[in-house]
Protein backbone atom coordinates (compact mmCIF):
# COMPACT_ATOMS: atom_id res chain seq x y z
CA UNK A 1 0.00 0.00 0.00
CA UNK A 2 1.06 3.51 -0.38
CA UNK A 3 0.21 6.23 1.87
CA UNK A 4 0.98 10.01 2.32
CA UNK A 5 3.56 10.63 4.89
CA UNK A 6 4.33 13.56 6.93
CA UNK A 7 7.87 13.53 8.57
CA UNK A 8 7.82 16.62 10.68
CA UNK A 9 10.70 18.52 11.52
CA UNK A 10 12.74 16.43 13.99
CA UNK A 11 12.62 13.53 11.59
CA UNK A 12 14.84 15.42 9.29
CA UNK A 13 17.17 16.15 11.79
CA UNK A 14 18.13 14.91 15.11
CA UNK A 15 15.55 11.82 14.70
CA UNK A 16 16.88 10.85 11.21
CA UNK A 17 17.27 7.45 12.56
CA UNK A 18 13.85 7.14 13.45
CA UNK A 19 12.23 8.23 10.34
CA UNK A 20 14.76 5.75 8.06
CA UNK A 21 14.12 2.80 10.54
CA UNK A 22 10.15 3.58 10.22
CA UNK A 23 10.51 3.79 6.44
CA UNK A 24 12.85 0.37 6.14
CA UNK A 25 10.86 -1.51 8.33
CA UNK A 26 7.41 -0.67 6.61
CA UNK A 27 8.61 -1.02 2.89
CA UNK A 28 9.11 -4.62 4.64
CA UNK A 29 5.95 -4.75 5.11
CA UNK A 30 4.96 -3.43 1.39
CA UNK A 31 4.23 -0.12 2.91
CA UNK A 32 5.02 2.72 1.07
CA UNK A 33 5.50 6.02 2.78
CA UNK A 34 4.73 9.13 0.00
CA UNK A 35 6.12 12.10 1.13
CA UNK A 36 4.35 15.00 1.28
CA UNK A 37 6.23 16.82 -1.71
CA UNK A 38 5.97 20.31 0.21
CA UNK A 39 5.33 20.88 3.59
CA UNK A 40 5.71 23.03 6.80
CA UNK A 41 6.25 22.51 10.56
CA UNK A 42 2.76 20.69 11.95
CA UNK A 43 1.91 23.67 14.25
CA UNK A 44 3.12 22.87 17.55
CA UNK A 45 1.56 22.89 20.61
CA UNK A 46 -2.15 22.86 19.87
CA UNK A 47 -3.65 26.15 20.70
CA UNK A 48 -5.78 25.58 22.98
CA UNK A 49 -7.83 29.17 23.28
CA UNK A 50 -11.09 29.22 21.65
CA UNK A 51 -10.25 32.34 19.48
CA UNK A 52 -6.77 31.46 18.16
CA UNK A 53 -7.54 30.22 14.55
CA UNK A 54 -3.77 31.51 13.78
CA UNK A 55 -2.49 28.17 14.87
CA UNK A 56 -4.67 26.10 12.55
CA UNK A 57 -3.21 27.66 9.36
CA UNK A 58 0.40 25.11 9.45
CA UNK A 59 -1.53 22.32 10.26
CA UNK A 60 -4.58 22.60 7.56
CA UNK A 61 -1.86 23.71 4.80
CA UNK A 62 -0.85 20.20 5.40
CA UNK A 63 -3.89 18.66 5.14
CA UNK A 64 -4.24 20.22 1.71
CA UNK A 65 -0.97 18.51 0.50
CA UNK A 66 -2.67 15.25 1.46
CA UNK A 67 -5.66 16.24 -0.91
CA UNK A 68 -3.78 17.70 -3.80
CA UNK A 69 -1.41 14.47 -3.90
CA UNK A 70 -4.84 12.54 -4.30
CA UNK A 71 -5.82 14.94 -7.34
CA UNK A 72 -1.93 14.43 -8.40
CA UNK A 73 -2.48 10.75 -8.29
CA UNK A 74 0.71 10.15 -6.22
CA UNK A 75 -1.95 8.43 -4.22
CA UNK A 76 -5.06 6.74 -5.09
CA UNK A 77 -8.16 7.59 -2.93
CA UNK A 78 -5.80 7.64 0.23
CA UNK A 79 -7.02 10.70 2.56
CA UNK A 80 -5.09 9.62 5.33
CA UNK A 81 -1.96 11.16 6.61
CA UNK A 82 0.60 9.03 7.98
CA UNK A 83 2.76 10.07 10.86
CA UNK A 84 5.65 8.68 13.04
CA UNK A 85 6.29 11.94 15.69
CA UNK A 86 3.78 11.65 18.21
CA UNK A 87 3.65 15.29 18.76
CA UNK A 88 3.14 16.00 15.39
CA UNK A 89 0.83 13.21 15.35
CA UNK A 90 -1.43 15.08 18.13
CA UNK A 91 -0.93 18.10 16.60
CA UNK A 92 -2.33 17.55 13.24
CA UNK A 93 -5.27 15.28 14.66
CA UNK A 94 -6.33 17.63 16.89
CA UNK A 95 -6.97 20.42 14.15
CA UNK A 96 -8.16 18.15 11.62
CA UNK A 97 -10.92 17.53 13.98
CA UNK A 98 -11.42 20.96 15.23
CA UNK A 99 -11.82 22.08 11.49
CA UNK A 100 -14.32 19.11 10.82
CA UNK A 101 -16.53 20.32 14.21
CA UNK A 102 -16.30 23.86 13.68
CA UNK A 103 -17.28 24.95 10.25
CA UNK A 104 -16.94 28.36 10.62
CA UNK A 105 -13.22 28.22 11.67
CA UNK A 106 -12.54 25.92 8.37
CA UNK A 107 -14.05 28.99 7.03
CA UNK A 108 -12.34 31.83 8.07
CA UNK A 109 -8.73 29.43 7.03
CA UNK A 110 -9.76 28.68 3.77
CA UNK A 111 -10.58 32.46 3.29
CA UNK A 112 -6.77 33.33 4.60
CA UNK A 113 -5.47 30.89 2.13
CA UNK A 114 -3.55 32.27 -1.34
CA UNK A 115 -3.56 29.84 -4.27
CA UNK A 116 -4.63 26.69 -2.35
CA UNK A 117 -7.56 24.69 -3.04
CA UNK A 118 -10.19 24.73 -0.31
CA UNK A 119 -9.87 22.35 2.29
CA UNK A 120 -13.03 20.18 2.99
CA UNK A 121 -11.88 18.60 5.92
CA UNK A 122 -11.27 15.23 4.59
CA UNK A 123 -7.94 14.32 5.34
CA UNK A 124 -7.82 11.43 8.34
CA UNK A 125 -4.42 11.70 10.46
CA UNK A 126 -3.10 8.48 11.57
CA UNK A 127 -0.24 7.06 13.23
CA UNK A 128 2.00 4.46 12.27
CA UNK A 129 1.51 2.24 14.83
CA UNK A 130 -2.69 2.12 14.36
CA UNK A 131 -1.33 1.49 9.95
CA UNK A 132 0.72 -1.64 11.79
CA UNK A 133 -2.37 -2.87 13.49
CA UNK A 134 -4.81 -2.48 10.59
CA UNK A 135 -2.06 -4.38 8.24
CA UNK A 136 -1.90 -7.13 11.08
CA UNK A 137 0.39 -7.87 13.60
CA UNK A 138 0.65 -11.62 12.42
CA UNK A 139 2.35 -10.41 9.00
CA UNK A 140 4.95 -8.75 11.48
CA UNK A 141 5.64 -11.81 13.05
CA UNK A 142 6.25 -13.40 9.64
CA UNK A 143 9.25 -11.03 8.92
CA UNK A 144 10.58 -11.33 12.21
CA UNK A 145 14.49 -12.48 11.82
CA UNK A 146 16.04 -12.36 14.29
CA UNK A 147 13.71 -13.38 17.57
CA UNK A 148 13.77 -10.72 20.40
CA UNK A 149 12.70 -13.19 23.30
CA UNK A 150 15.66 -12.60 25.62
CA UNK A 151 15.29 -8.73 25.22
CA UNK A 152 12.84 -7.84 27.95
CA UNK A 153 11.05 -4.21 26.54
CA UNK A 154 8.99 -1.26 28.33
CA UNK A 155 7.30 0.16 25.78
CA UNK A 156 6.54 4.06 26.59
CA UNK A 157 3.58 5.68 25.37
CA UNK A 158 4.66 9.60 27.27
CA UNK A 159 0.60 11.70 26.66
CA UNK A 160 0.97 12.61 22.84
CA UNK A 161 -0.09 9.17 21.66
CA UNK A 162 -3.34 8.99 23.77
CA UNK A 163 -4.69 12.31 25.57
CA UNK A 164 -7.18 14.06 24.70
CA UNK A 165 -8.90 10.73 24.90
CA UNK A 166 -10.95 12.01 21.40
CA UNK A 167 -7.58 11.94 19.57
CA UNK A 168 -5.94 9.00 21.50
CA UNK A 169 -4.96 5.88 19.40
CA UNK A 170 -5.62 3.65 22.15
CA UNK A 171 -7.11 4.05 25.76
CA UNK A 172 -5.26 6.65 28.00
CA UNK A 173 -5.15 4.68 30.90
CA UNK A 174 -4.62 1.27 30.06
CA UNK A 175 -3.38 1.04 26.29
CA UNK A 176 -2.49 -1.99 24.69
CA UNK A 177 -0.75 -1.77 20.99
CA UNK A 178 2.99 -1.44 21.99
CA UNK A 179 2.43 -4.60 24.11
CA UNK A 180 0.48 -6.15 20.88
CA UNK A 181 3.44 -5.08 18.58
CA UNK A 182 6.16 -6.20 20.95
CA UNK A 183 4.41 -9.42 20.93
CA UNK A 184 4.52 -9.86 17.41
CA UNK A 185 8.18 -9.04 17.55
CA UNK A 186 8.44 -12.03 20.19
CA UNK A 187 9.68 -9.97 22.78
CA UNK A 188 8.39 -9.92 25.95
CA UNK A 189 6.57 -6.59 26.81
CA UNK A 190 7.41 -5.10 30.57
CA UNK A 191 4.42 -4.19 32.43
CA UNK A 192 5.07 -1.14 34.59
CA UNK A 193 3.27 1.99 36.04
CA UNK A 194 5.57 4.85 34.50
CA UNK A 195 4.67 4.05 30.99
CA UNK A 196 1.93 6.62 30.07
CA UNK A 197 3.11 9.16 33.00
CA UNK A 198 4.86 12.65 31.62
CA UNK A 199 8.24 13.13 30.58
CA UNK A 200 8.06 16.73 31.05
CA UNK A 201 7.71 17.47 27.33
CA UNK A 202 9.00 20.89 26.51
CA UNK A 203 10.14 22.24 29.98
CA UNK A 204 13.31 20.45 29.14
CA UNK A 205 14.34 23.93 27.49
CA UNK A 206 13.29 25.99 30.73
CA UNK A 207 13.66 23.06 33.84
CA UNK A 208 15.94 20.83 33.00
CA UNK A 209 15.93 19.57 36.82
CA UNK A 210 12.56 18.76 36.71
CA UNK A 211 12.79 17.13 33.81
CA UNK A 212 15.33 14.90 34.94
CA UNK A 213 13.56 14.12 38.18
CA UNK A 214 10.42 12.77 36.24
CA UNK A 215 12.74 11.21 33.86
CA UNK A 216 14.61 9.40 36.76
CA UNK A 217 11.20 8.00 38.30
CA UNK A 218 10.61 7.15 34.95
CA UNK A 219 13.48 5.11 34.03
CA UNK A 220 14.24 3.56 37.36
CA UNK A 221 10.67 2.10 37.50
CA UNK A 222 11.14 0.66 33.84
CA UNK A 223 14.24 -1.25 35.25
CA UNK A 224 12.82 -1.88 38.85
CA UNK A 225 10.06 -3.84 36.66
CA UNK A 226 12.38 -5.78 34.73
CA UNK A 227 13.30 -3.57 31.04
CA UNK A 228 16.32 -3.90 29.57
CA UNK A 229 15.32 -0.78 27.43
CA UNK A 230 12.64 1.27 26.97
CA UNK A 231 10.89 2.47 23.32
CA UNK A 232 9.21 5.22 22.22
CA UNK A 233 7.46 6.96 19.52
CA UNK A 234 7.99 10.76 20.76
CA UNK A 235 11.38 12.57 19.44
CA UNK A 236 10.72 14.88 22.49
CA UNK A 237 9.91 11.87 24.93
CA UNK A 238 13.17 9.75 23.66
CA UNK A 239 15.58 13.65 23.94
CA UNK A 240 13.98 13.54 27.73
CA UNK A 241 14.28 10.12 28.32
CA UNK A 242 17.45 9.19 26.37
CA UNK A 243 20.04 12.43 26.44
CA UNK A 244 19.08 13.38 29.53
CA UNK A 245 20.13 10.43 31.33
CA UNK A 246 23.44 12.41 31.37
CA UNK A 247 21.99 14.73 33.87
CA UNK A 248 20.08 12.37 35.74
CA UNK A 249 23.45 10.35 36.35
CA UNK A 250 24.87 13.85 37.87
CA UNK A 251 22.03 13.91 40.53
CA UNK A 252 21.81 9.97 41.10
CA UNK A 253 25.49 9.21 41.07
CA UNK A 254 23.84 5.42 41.64
CA UNK A 255 21.72 5.31 38.59
CA UNK A 256 22.46 3.04 35.62
CA UNK A 257 21.67 4.13 32.67
CA UNK A 258 19.23 2.21 30.00
CA UNK A 259 19.16 2.40 26.58
CA UNK A 260 15.86 4.22 24.63
CA UNK A 261 15.03 3.26 21.10
CA UNK A 262 12.68 4.41 18.64
CA UNK A 263 10.13 1.33 18.14
CA UNK A 264 10.72 1.62 14.66
CA UNK A 265 14.26 0.55 15.65
CA UNK A 266 13.09 -2.25 17.19
CA UNK A 267 11.27 -3.39 14.24
CA UNK A 268 14.14 -3.39 12.00
CA UNK A 269 16.57 -5.01 14.25
CA UNK A 270 14.05 -8.39 14.53
CA UNK A 271 13.79 -7.44 10.87
CA UNK A 272 17.42 -8.47 10.20
CA UNK A 273 17.89 -4.99 8.29
CA UNK A 274 20.89 -2.92 7.19
CA UNK A 275 22.76 -1.19 10.31
CA UNK A 276 23.23 1.84 9.09
CA UNK A 277 18.94 2.21 8.49
CA UNK A 278 18.64 1.21 12.17
CA UNK A 279 21.44 4.07 13.40
CA UNK A 280 22.08 2.98 16.82
CA UNK A 281 24.71 5.25 16.69
CA UNK A 282 22.36 8.01 16.75
CA UNK A 283 21.51 7.56 20.27
CA UNK A 284 22.17 9.00 23.03
CA UNK A 285 22.93 5.90 25.20
CA UNK A 286 25.00 3.16 23.76
CA UNK A 287 22.36 -0.03 22.97
CA UNK A 288 24.93 -1.43 21.01
CA UNK A 289 26.72 -3.51 24.21
CA UNK A 290 23.28 -4.47 25.52
CA UNK A 291 21.87 -5.93 22.00
CA UNK A 292 25.59 -7.91 21.67
CA UNK A 293 24.88 -9.81 24.98
CA UNK A 294 21.47 -10.52 23.71
CA UNK A 295 23.05 -11.87 20.18
CA UNK A 296 21.04 -9.16 18.32
CA UNK A 297 24.13 -7.75 16.26
CA UNK B 1 -5.68 68.90 -22.73
CA UNK B 2 -4.01 66.45 -24.67
CA UNK B 3 -0.89 65.76 -22.33
CA UNK B 4 -3.98 65.59 -19.38
CA UNK B 5 -4.28 61.91 -21.09
CA UNK B 6 -1.98 60.69 -20.35
CA UNK B 7 -1.28 61.40 -16.30
CA UNK B 8 -2.48 59.70 -13.71
CA UNK B 9 -3.12 61.05 -9.77
CA UNK B 10 -1.40 59.53 -7.17
CA UNK B 11 -1.19 60.02 -3.69
CA UNK B 12 1.93 60.21 -2.27
CA UNK B 13 2.37 59.84 1.47
CA UNK B 14 -1.87 61.12 1.50
CA UNK B 15 -0.78 63.99 -0.91
CA UNK B 16 -2.31 63.97 -4.55
CA UNK B 17 -0.23 64.56 -7.37
CA UNK B 18 -0.88 64.24 -11.12
CA UNK B 19 1.92 62.11 -12.36
CA UNK B 20 2.61 60.50 -16.21
CA UNK B 21 1.30 57.47 -16.31
CA UNK B 22 4.17 55.25 -17.80
CA UNK B 23 6.13 56.46 -14.22
CA UNK B 24 7.41 54.05 -11.91
CA UNK B 25 6.90 54.84 -8.41
CA UNK B 26 10.36 55.95 -7.97
CA UNK B 27 10.25 58.62 -11.14
CA UNK B 28 6.80 58.91 -10.21
CA UNK B 29 8.25 60.89 -6.81
CA UNK B 30 10.83 62.10 -8.31
CA UNK B 31 8.73 64.47 -10.69
CA UNK B 32 6.63 65.63 -7.82
CA UNK B 33 9.41 67.31 -6.86
CA UNK B 34 10.33 64.40 -3.90
CA UNK B 35 14.59 64.43 -4.09
CA UNK B 36 15.28 60.81 -3.13
CA UNK B 37 18.30 60.16 -1.14
CA UNK B 38 17.67 56.75 0.63
CA UNK B 39 15.77 54.19 -0.16
CA UNK B 40 17.05 54.22 -4.36
CA UNK B 41 19.93 52.44 -5.73
CA UNK B 42 20.39 50.75 -8.40
CA UNK B 43 17.03 51.45 -10.85
CA UNK B 44 17.27 48.25 -12.01
CA UNK B 45 15.12 46.27 -9.81
CA UNK B 46 18.65 44.84 -8.49
CA UNK B 47 19.98 46.05 -5.45
CA UNK B 48 17.00 45.90 -3.34
CA UNK B 49 16.96 49.40 -1.93
CA UNK B 50 13.76 50.93 -2.82
CA UNK B 51 11.01 48.60 -0.83
CA UNK B 52 8.14 50.26 -1.09
CA UNK B 53 4.38 49.75 0.36
CA UNK B 54 0.96 51.13 -1.94
CA UNK B 55 -1.86 50.68 -2.14
CA UNK B 56 -4.09 50.97 -5.50
CA UNK B 57 -7.83 52.58 -5.84
CA UNK B 58 -10.51 50.76 -4.83
CA UNK B 59 -8.39 47.58 -3.13
CA UNK B 60 -7.89 46.96 0.47
CA UNK B 61 -4.91 45.39 0.29
CA UNK B 62 -1.38 46.91 1.34
CA UNK B 63 1.16 45.68 -1.63
CA UNK B 64 4.69 45.76 -1.81
CA UNK B 65 7.01 45.96 -4.30
CA UNK B 66 10.25 47.32 -5.35
CA UNK B 67 9.60 50.80 -6.33
CA UNK B 68 11.74 51.35 -9.15
CA UNK B 69 9.93 48.12 -10.75
CA UNK B 70 6.47 49.21 -10.31
CA UNK B 71 4.64 51.11 -12.45
CA UNK B 72 1.75 53.50 -10.86
CA UNK B 73 -2.02 53.09 -11.26
CA UNK B 74 -4.56 56.24 -10.91
CA UNK B 75 -5.11 56.67 -7.63
CA UNK B 76 -2.31 54.65 -6.45
CA UNK B 77 -1.58 55.44 -2.64
CA UNK B 78 2.05 54.79 -1.87
CA UNK B 79 4.90 55.96 0.70
CA UNK B 80 8.93 55.26 0.22
CA UNK B 81 10.81 52.71 2.84
CA UNK B 82 13.95 54.52 3.30
CA UNK B 83 15.39 51.80 5.79
CA UNK B 84 14.69 48.56 7.28
CA UNK B 85 15.57 48.40 10.85
CA UNK B 86 15.63 44.67 10.96
CA UNK B 87 17.64 42.61 13.39
CA UNK B 88 20.93 41.82 12.27
CA UNK B 89 23.10 38.90 14.27
CA UNK B 90 26.86 38.94 14.04
CA UNK B 91 28.08 35.78 13.52
CA UNK B 92 31.74 34.31 12.77
CA UNK B 93 31.33 32.14 9.34
CA UNK B 94 34.40 30.42 10.48
CA UNK B 95 33.25 29.75 13.78
CA UNK B 96 29.63 28.18 13.26
CA UNK B 97 28.04 24.88 11.87
CA UNK B 98 26.12 24.31 9.01
CA UNK B 99 23.18 22.35 10.81
CA UNK B 100 19.95 23.24 12.80
CA UNK B 101 22.12 24.38 16.11
CA UNK B 102 23.08 27.47 14.06
CA UNK B 103 20.01 28.52 13.01
CA UNK B 104 18.44 27.88 16.50
CA UNK B 105 21.15 30.43 18.06
CA UNK B 106 21.39 32.70 15.65
CA UNK B 107 17.52 32.94 14.42
CA UNK B 108 14.87 31.61 17.05
CA UNK B 109 12.42 33.43 16.26
CA UNK B 110 12.08 31.09 13.11
CA UNK B 111 10.34 28.55 15.11
CA UNK B 112 7.61 30.98 15.89
CA UNK B 113 6.86 30.97 12.25
CA UNK B 114 2.93 30.08 11.64
CA UNK B 115 3.36 29.17 7.99
CA UNK B 116 0.67 31.72 6.89
CA UNK B 117 2.54 32.70 3.76
CA UNK B 118 2.46 36.36 4.21
CA UNK B 119 6.63 36.43 3.28
CA UNK B 120 5.88 34.74 0.16
CA UNK B 121 3.22 36.74 -0.77
CA UNK B 122 5.15 40.36 0.42
CA UNK B 123 8.07 39.19 -2.13
CA UNK B 124 8.66 41.01 -5.28
CA UNK B 125 11.19 38.36 -6.55
CA UNK B 126 7.95 35.70 -6.11
CA UNK B 127 10.41 33.51 -3.73
CA UNK B 128 8.87 30.94 -2.03
CA UNK B 129 10.01 32.62 1.27
CA UNK B 130 7.68 30.86 3.62
CA UNK B 131 9.32 27.26 2.35
CA UNK B 132 12.93 28.39 2.64
CA UNK B 133 11.71 29.30 6.34
CA UNK B 134 10.32 25.59 7.02
CA UNK B 135 13.74 24.38 5.08
CA UNK B 136 15.53 26.16 7.97
CA UNK B 137 13.40 24.77 10.47
CA UNK B 138 14.31 21.07 9.55
CA UNK B 139 18.06 21.94 8.90
CA UNK B 140 18.25 21.37 5.25
CA UNK B 141 20.65 24.84 4.67
CA UNK B 142 20.94 23.62 0.78
CA UNK B 143 17.36 24.03 0.35
CA UNK B 144 16.90 27.15 2.25
CA UNK B 145 20.27 28.59 0.00
CA UNK B 146 18.61 26.97 -3.00
CA UNK B 147 15.11 28.60 -2.94
CA UNK B 148 16.63 31.55 -1.30
CA UNK B 149 19.13 32.55 -4.10
CA UNK B 150 17.22 35.31 -6.08
CA UNK B 151 16.80 37.37 -2.73
CA UNK B 152 17.76 40.76 -3.00
CA UNK B 153 17.41 41.82 0.63
CA UNK B 154 14.78 44.34 0.20
CA UNK B 155 13.30 43.09 3.37
CA UNK B 156 9.95 43.29 2.56
CA UNK B 157 9.27 39.82 3.86
CA UNK B 158 10.34 40.82 7.61
CA UNK B 159 8.23 43.80 7.23
CA UNK B 160 5.06 42.15 6.82
CA UNK B 161 6.02 38.56 9.33
CA UNK B 162 3.09 38.60 11.93
CA UNK B 163 5.90 36.33 13.90
CA UNK B 164 8.98 38.71 13.71
CA UNK B 165 11.33 36.54 11.79
CA UNK B 166 13.97 38.30 9.91
CA UNK B 167 13.38 36.30 6.35
CA UNK B 168 15.94 37.85 4.42
CA UNK B 169 18.74 38.13 6.79
CA UNK B 170 18.23 34.34 7.62
CA UNK B 171 18.70 33.10 3.84
CA UNK B 172 22.23 35.10 3.73
CA UNK B 173 23.11 33.08 7.01
CA UNK B 174 21.86 29.69 4.73
CA UNK B 175 23.47 30.93 1.40
CA UNK B 176 26.07 31.98 3.65
CA UNK B 177 26.76 28.63 5.25
CA UNK B 178 26.24 27.04 1.88
CA UNK B 179 29.01 28.38 0.23
CA UNK B 180 31.53 28.33 3.40
CA UNK B 181 30.93 24.43 3.86
CA UNK B 182 28.55 22.86 1.79
CA UNK B 183 29.17 23.59 -2.04
CA UNK B 184 30.67 21.26 -3.98
CA UNK B 185 34.66 21.69 -3.79
CA UNK B 186 36.11 22.57 -7.03
CA UNK B 187 39.89 21.49 -7.25
CA UNK B 188 40.92 23.52 -10.28
CA UNK B 189 40.80 26.25 -7.53
CA UNK B 190 43.25 24.73 -5.02
CA UNK B 191 45.78 23.38 -8.09
CA UNK B 192 45.41 26.97 -9.14
CA UNK B 193 46.50 28.09 -5.36
CA UNK B 194 48.68 25.80 -5.59
CA UNK B 195 50.77 27.17 -8.15
CA UNK B 196 50.77 30.70 -7.48
CA UNK B 197 52.27 29.55 -3.77
CA UNK B 198 54.68 27.99 -5.38
CA UNK B 199 55.49 30.37 -7.36
CA UNK B 200 54.83 29.71 -11.11
CA UNK B 201 53.53 33.19 -12.26
CA UNK B 202 56.15 35.24 -9.64
CA UNK B 203 58.55 36.02 -12.80
CA UNK B 204 56.01 36.72 -14.95
CA UNK B 205 54.47 39.36 -12.37
CA UNK B 206 58.17 40.59 -11.65
CA UNK B 207 58.81 40.95 -15.19
CA UNK B 208 55.24 42.98 -15.66
CA UNK B 209 55.77 45.43 -12.57
CA UNK B 210 59.25 46.37 -14.17
CA UNK B 211 57.80 47.38 -17.48
CA UNK B 212 57.72 50.78 -18.85
CA UNK B 213 54.24 51.93 -19.47
CA UNK B 214 54.78 52.19 -23.14
CA UNK B 215 55.83 48.40 -23.21
CA UNK B 216 52.66 47.66 -21.07
CA UNK B 217 50.12 49.30 -23.23
CA UNK B 218 51.52 47.96 -26.22
CA UNK B 219 51.48 44.17 -24.10
CA UNK B 220 48.15 44.53 -23.03
CA UNK B 221 46.45 45.32 -26.54
CA UNK B 222 48.83 42.71 -28.66
CA UNK B 223 47.22 40.27 -25.71
CA UNK B 224 43.72 41.35 -26.72
CA UNK B 225 44.81 40.82 -30.52
CA UNK B 226 46.21 37.51 -29.99
CA UNK B 227 42.92 36.14 -27.60
CA UNK B 228 41.07 36.97 -31.32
Amino acid sequence: MKIPYYPGCTLKSTAKHFENSAIASAKALDIEFIELPKWNCCGVVTPLAEDDIMHHVAPVRNMIRVLEMNKAGTVSNEKRLLTLCSMCFNTLKRSSLRVKEKIDDLDILNDFMYKEEDYDGSVEIVHFLEILKENGFDKINKKVKKSLKDLKVAPYYGCMLLRPKDIGLDDPERPTIFEELLSALNAPPVDWRAKNKCCGSFLTLENKETVAKLGHDILTNAQKSGADMIITSCPLCAFNLDNRQKIIKKIHPEFETIPVLYFTQLMAIAFGLDKELIGLDKNFINPIPLLESKGLL
Amino acid sequence: MKMKENMVTVYIMGEAYDVPDSSTIITAMEYAGFQLTTGIGCREGFCGACATIYREKGDYKLKGALACQTVVTDGMTLAQIPFMPSEKPIYNLQEITADINTVKELFPTIFRCVSCNTCTKACPQDIEVMDYIQALKKGNIAEAADISFDCIRCGLCALRCPAEIVQYNAATLARRLYGRYLAKKSPEVDESIKEIEDGKYDKELDDLTKMDRKTLSEKYYSRETKLR
